[in-house]
């Protein structure tokens, strides 16, 4: 499973896609992997917000996860 | 309604928006330009960094360009919003509509902006003399 990054997201793992396939449980929702995400990295907790987007939609956290899904960690939006 | 002109661009005309929303059917155009400002909090800003998550950015854009055409009457709407390095005074976001009465597009105008801000996923680094900020990151 792959995750993109942006923003700030990108700056607090060090690189725009991390890979999580090697991770002994893999998270099966949105909020498994929010969870995972801010446990591996606790910045991510100090931020204002975080969305995770589901195949270019963001997601609840309720969402299950497909091996085929495209996943990115939204941080706070700052366009315009 | 026309569709919606809705674009991720490296850089921004401001000279052909004008033509783009000019409409036979519309009485009136309204435009909002988003542009680098010197200051953030006193300090002086560099430059500003834009980033995109691209093709879900895009589909952000499409839904507020919609929905904006149920809640007014409207002819055409441009959204384009630039990524990459900005210097002070250039234009980063443009977005705009056009209608019969004035009205729809002033109050769609603010929506477009308004929206964009809050749901595209697009993300701007303020760059100051001795640091980088994310804006909006943290608290």
């Amino acid at each position: 499973m792959e995750v993109l990054l942006f923003g700030i997201a990108k700056d607090i793992v060090g690189k725009s896609n991390l890979d999580i396939s090697h991770i002994e449980k893999q998270p099966n929702s949105v909020g498994e992997l929010m969870q995972v995400l801010k446990n591996k990295y606790p910045e991510f907790n100090k931020l204002s917000s975080l969305a995770i987007a589901v195949n270019g939609e963001y997601a609840s956290k309720e969402l299950s996860l497909q091996a085929s899904d495209e996943i990115a960690i939204i941080p706070p939006v700052s366009g315009g | 309604m026309n569709k919606p002109i809705i674009e991720i661009v490296d850089s921004i005309d401001t000279n052909v928006v004008y033509d783009e929303l000019s409409d036979a059917a519309s009485g009136g155009i309204c435009v909002f330009v988003g542009t680098v400002r010197e200051f953030t909090n006193n300090e002086v800003v560099i430059s500003l960094e834009f980033e995109a998550y691209k093709s879900m950015a895009i589909k952000e854009m499409e839904k507020i360009a919609f929905s904006a055409s149920t809640k007014w009457n409207l002819n055409k709407i441009v959204i384009r919003h630039a990524v990459g390095v900005k210097k002070v005074k250039e234009a980063v976001v443009v977005v705009g509509a056009s209608s019969a009465h004035r009205a729809d597009c002033f109050e769609a105008c603010r929506f477009l902006i308004d929206t964009l801000k809050e749901n595209v996923p697009i993300w701007k680094k303020e760059f100051f003399k001795n640091k980088e900020v994310w804006v909006s990151a943290h608290p």
